[in-house]
């Protein structure tokens, strides 16, 4: 399938479902619908430096929040539309990615690891004593009751999120049959070959850092509006790092398929057993799926599926 | 207002204590990371598995938290030997540590600290001990019981270690393996078995540490992430796998925080780390005694 007629299905897929969901007249389920949706963005950008260069980011929380808190603070100041907050948050978000991966990326691939673990606190760190966002006390966001043409807020933001995700499973999608998804993938099979054929890997991992940062800001961006009050421990809960993780390696992270199984299968277990038996638990849940598929399943639900298929057809 | 400069001398003593409770964070990491290449991004939850069961004998059975780890130590050495066996058979045989490995270790992480929240709660536990009252009074210099006693503990521990890694055949083959496995395997040593043994090691001083962070500071889940990026930095800081390293990185990290919190509010604490993780990497990544 050539990549217009991709985008084509994608957003055709993308309307269908918000057809779909404006016949279901619960708000729970769009409540429902946009954590798992934010899931997708948040695993496909993940994936876009995990699963294609092998870089590991354990900060998607920092990313997140950084995105959430550009929203409040920028609330505070003027009334924007929520589409440029998620540009502003995906810039601030990307540009931090580009810092840590440039002071990070030219060492070994753990480093980078370990510093985006970090990261997560520093930043958290940095909101906790930063008054003007509300500091530990957190903030509260009014947002409006209703908005032109699509009528419920919470509707308008499952469809900005549904737009998010499309486009950013295009992009993933467009990345992976690129010659930037090739030398992507060179960097992730061997690093040191890569740069010996004149694959620049440095701006190469850069550039795979800026965009994921920039989608996972992008994700966080709309977040005040859909809680409505917003503090640090919430924002930068360890909940989104895992998933983040979690959902590209258990659905397979060599293509953008991987992660939008996994968002799609782990969120609604999430949400159905938040809902049914407790949230700590559907974290044990995740993190088991996690250990499980790493060790067992190498190549996660995508990989399963292709060695059924190839053992078949053999 | 002249000078606080008894403030200052007791920031830096309580920074030195505290770097000394550091080192015995770090050592753990100084072994798998340092010399295993073993990313084990875990220590910390395991660090507080210790507080918590520290927490359990001393609340159920009045023993001391230092005799409690004492015992513990060879348990934890299983727990480290076991998970090895499933890291080696997982990841390092089939070489993709890099990427899986690393998630596996996030999951334990994961694992043992939504366990412990299930389990107990996210309320702060404490222990009780003679010496965790009590302060020395030395001139100005306050050097709090509770403070002394860990350094202490992790101070002998570093030099007991020091002394099995340089004495002992066991410890000179740890050191081996991290500088050459290759070559040890052509004397005939498994790497494998070395390592093992080596990573538990690691976990049974994360129990030690896990019972000096309790008499220390009351523990919830959660505060092990606080340590992560401390211990990484200390141990890049120190030139990975050198214990002395660790122990002067430790001291230096222990006093720059401990002036800050005087100074600026506890609050900022945490950032530190990270401040000094990233400038280590910036511009020494082999680290202060690295080669």
């Amino acid at each position: 399938m050539g990549s217009r007629a991709f985008i084509l299905l994608a957003i055709a897929v993308g309307a269908a479902v918000f057809g779909l969901s404006l016949l279901v007249h619960n708000e729970y389920f769009f409540f429902a619908g946009y954590v798992v949706l934010q899931y997708v963005v948040l695993a496909t950008a993940w994936n876009i430096l995990g699963g294609y260069t092998g870089y590991v980011n354990f900060g998607t929380a920092a990313f997140f929040a950084l995105g959430a808190y550009s929203s409040v603070a920028l609330h505070k100041l003027v009334a924007l539309p929520l589409p440029v907050l998620m540009v502003v948050g995906g810039a601030i978000s990307g540009l931090v990615g580009l810092g840590t991966g440039y002071l990070t990326l030219r060492l070994r691939g753990v480093y980078f690891a370990i510093a985006t673990l970090a990261l997560a606190i520093v930043v958290q760190t940095l909101i906790v004593n930063w008054d003007f966002v509300g500091g530990s006390r957190g903030a509260y966001i009014m947002r409006p009751q209703q908005v032109p043409i699509v009528g419920n807020y919470i509707e308008y933001l499952f469809l900005v999120m549904l737009a998010l995700a499309v486009l950013a499973l295009v992009t993933a999608r467009a990345i992976e049959r690129s010659r930037l998804g090739y030398g992507f993938s060179a960097i992730r099979d061997d690093e040191v070959a890569a740069e010996a054929f004149g694959v620049p890997t440095l701006r190469l991992k850069l550039l795979a850092t800026t965009l994921s940062g920039a989608f996972m800001g992008m994700a966080g961006a709309p977040l005040p509006y859909y809680v409505t009050y917003l503090d640090p421990a919430s924002g930068f809960s360890l909940a989104y790092a895992v998933n983040a993780v979690a959902m590209p390696l258990v659905g397979g992270t060599t293509s953008w398929l991987g992660p939008l199984i996994g968002a799609l299968l782990l969120g609604t277990i999430q949400q159905v057993a938040t809902v049914t038996i407790s949230s700590a638990v559907n974290l044990l849940i995740v993190g088991l799926l996690l250990v499980g598929f790493v060790i067992a399943a190498p190549n996660g639900i995508v990989g399963l599926f292709e060695k059924h298929w190839g053992a078949r057809r053999a | 207002m002249s000078f606080p400069f008894e403030l200052l001398a007791n920031a830096v003593i309580s920074g030195l204590l505290l770097g000394g409770f550091y080192a015995a964070v770090t050592v753990g990491v100084s072994i798998s990371f340092g010399m295993l290449d073993i990313v084990n991004i875990a220590h910390p939850a395991f660090i507080i598995l210790g507080s918590y069961i520290v927490y359990i004998v001393n609340g159920s059975l009045g023993i001391d938290p230092l005799l409690t780890s004492v015992i513990m130590a060879p348990a934890f050495y299983l727990l480290g030997a076991a998970i090895y066996q499933v890291y080696y058979l997982s990841f390092e045989k089939r070489g993709q540590e890099s990427l899986r490995g690393l998630a596996f270790f996030f999951g334990l992480l994961f694992i043992t600290e939504v366990a412990l929240v299930l389990v107990f709660g996210v309320d702060y536990r404490y222990v009780e001990a003679s010496y965790i009252g009590p302060s020395l009074h030395l001139g100005f210099a306050i050097l709090p019981l509770r403070m002394l006693v860990p350094c202490a503990v992790s101070l002998a521990l570093l030099g007991a270690l020091q002394l099995f890694l340089q004495k002992s055949f066991a410890g000179r083959a740890i050191l081996a393996v991290s500088q050459d496995a290759l070559a040890l395997q052509l004397m005939a040593v498994s790497p494998s078995r070395i390592k093992r043994l080596a990573f538990g090691i690691s976990i049974a001083t994360a129990g030690v540490a896990g019972a000096l962070l309790i008499i220390i500071q009351p523990v919830e889940p959660s505060i092990g992430r606080d340590y992560i990026g401390r211990v990484f930095a200390i141990c890049v800081l120190g030139g990975m796998g050198s214990l002395p390293g660790a122990l002067v990185a430790a001291m230096l990290l222990g006093i720059v925080e401990s002036i800050t919190s005087t100074f600026y509010g506890p609050s900022w604490s945490p950032a530190i780390a990270f401040g000094f993780l990233l400038a280590t990497l910036a511009v020494r990544p082999m680290g202060l005694l690295g080669r």
